[in-house]
């Protein structure tokens, strides 16, 4: 059996979390700034791939930090 | 008791600190001191934290900027391994930084599954990696220049090893040669044009293309080397193509890299390029014996990666993406940037700091960021 590769797998590849509208009106809110402006991802990134992502949906990207820890990080997705 | 108190904190302090907190404290310490304690740490953690306003660019600029006046230049040097060059230093931090899309030492690092990750068949498996061509696999090629046709003469002791054998190169070389007959002689393999007056130049470049036939192996990988490292073996290549090497079954796909930030960027996300460009960045600057704080890294790969797709700290990289036009003319290429926006007539909001500066107006960085509001 070949086992096939999955990006999200891999050490490299933090966990990518799908926001709810009610979670990302709530993040925007705190941060007092409008979904433009946050960093962005593009549809077809590997790691997004079978989590249903459609353009314009926030995603929650928790990373291992040297410094914290863990940290949180935003990215709207893009074409 | 004590649990919930740390709990409460999560989202106030950073993991690492909780946990540091909690380290330090004694097992049977009352949940009100533990509270306390917390209270001052976090106190603490938000007097240190950095003002709105602060300008960090511009430091984190000069705290890698500064170091690096003082590496040394040297482009080819043994970084740890044997046989393998690997470019560090000042020429590397460049080339990471400014984005470039072919590295000058392309080079991937192979993790192995178990048993062969014990060193099971370390050899053989590092052999099958390695790209090999036709030119491996023959003894002596040559144009009979009065006959007008190539004669190839297999290694006979080299196929003895049993990858390939003299039929796959015959199937090879009937595929590739187009225009081309192939014959088996009894020692020999031939190669007759069947234009009977074709130019022997010609006939000279096909002998080379011949030559460069892929025959197995991973593409591009032109040299391997296994070692141990943290009493596991690994295979360390020049040359990279991790897609396909992530298609091996004995290679572990959860830790196997490359050090190519656009090769990461496709197969792994952006997510993982920012990664690699961190740690890329940080082992030049560890190996030249020189500190620097991994938050300044941190934030040059945070813009990187900003927009989703790698863009390099170049005036076509990160630069060409300011929206200000004075801002974009004031880094390089100022007559060019300020020519196309006069000819289409592009607004300048003056909301950054650079094109402030232009015009003597306060900037909008530290105290200049804060507009006073009256009360009516």
């Amino acid at each position: 059996m070949k086992e096939k590769f999955d990006a999200k797998k891999h050490v490299l590849v933090p966990e990518h979390i799908k926001l709810t509208k009610k979670q990302t009106k709530k993040i925007l809110e705190e941060y007092k700034i409008t979904k433009n402006e946050l960093p962005r991802i593009s549809v077809d990134d590997p790691a997004l791939k079978d989590l249903k992502f459609e353009i314009n949906d926030v995603v929650k990207i928790i990373r291992k930090s040297p410094t914290a820890g863990k940290s949180t990080y935003y990215r709207r997705v893009v074409k | 008791m004590a649990k919930k108190i740390y709990e409460k904190y999560e989202d106030k302090l950073p993991l690492k600190i909780i946990e540091e907190v909690k380290s330090e404290i004694p097992k049977k310490t009352k949940a009100s001191i533990i509270k306390k304690i917390l209270d001052d740490v976090y106190k603490e953690f938000k007097q240190s934290s950095l003002e709105p306003g602060e300008s960090i660019g511009i430091i984190s600029a000069e705290s890698i900027g500064e170091p690096s006046t003082q590496m040394t230049l040297n482009t080819f040097h043994f970084a740890g391994v044997a046989e393998m060059n690997v470019t560090v230093g000042l020429p590397r931090i460049i080339e990471i930084l400014d984005g470039r899309k072919t590295i000058k030492t392309p080079t991937m690092e192979i993790y192995l599954k178990k048993p062969y990750s014990e060193g099971k068949e370390i050899k053989k498996i590092a052999k099958s990696i390695k790209q090999t061509t036709i030119q491996d696999y023959v003894e002596e090629i040559s144009v009979e220049i009065t006959e007008s046709k190539i004669k190839i003469k297999l290694d006979k002791e080299i196929l003895k090893e049993g990858v390939v054998d003299e039929k796959k190169i015959l199937s090879l070389l009937k595929k590739k040669a187009k225009g081309y007959n192939v014959k088996q002689d009894r020692k020999e393999l031939l190669v007759i044009p069947k234009d009977e007056d074709k130019n022997i130049g010609e006939i000279y470049r096909m002998k080379e293309k011949i030559k460069e036939i892929y025959v197995t192996g991973v593409k591009d990988v032109t040299q391997v080397l296994p070692v141990k490292r943290k009493g596991e073996f690994m295979i360390i290549t020049s040359g990279n193509n991790l897609k396909d090497v992530l298609k091996l079954d004995f290679v572990d796909k959860t830790r196997t890299r490359s050090n190519d930030i656009y090769e990461i960027r496709k197969i792994l996300g952006i997510e993982a390029a920012r990664q690699v460009i961190i740690n890329e960045v940080f082992k030049v600057i560890e190996n030249q014996g020189l500190n620097v704080d991994i938050r300044h890294i941190m934030l040059v790969a945070d813009t990187m990666t900003a927009s989703g797709k790698i863009r390099g700290i170049t005036r076509y990289g990160i630069i060409s993406e300011k929206s200000s036009v004075l801002a974009r003319a004031a880094f390089e290429t100022p007559m060019k940037h300020l020519i196309n926006a006069s000819l289409i007539g592009e607004l300048d909001d003056l909301n950054s700091v650079i094109e402030n500066v232009m015009l003597n107006q306060p900037v909008p960085a530290g105290t200049g960021m804060p507009t006073l509001v009256t009360k009516k």
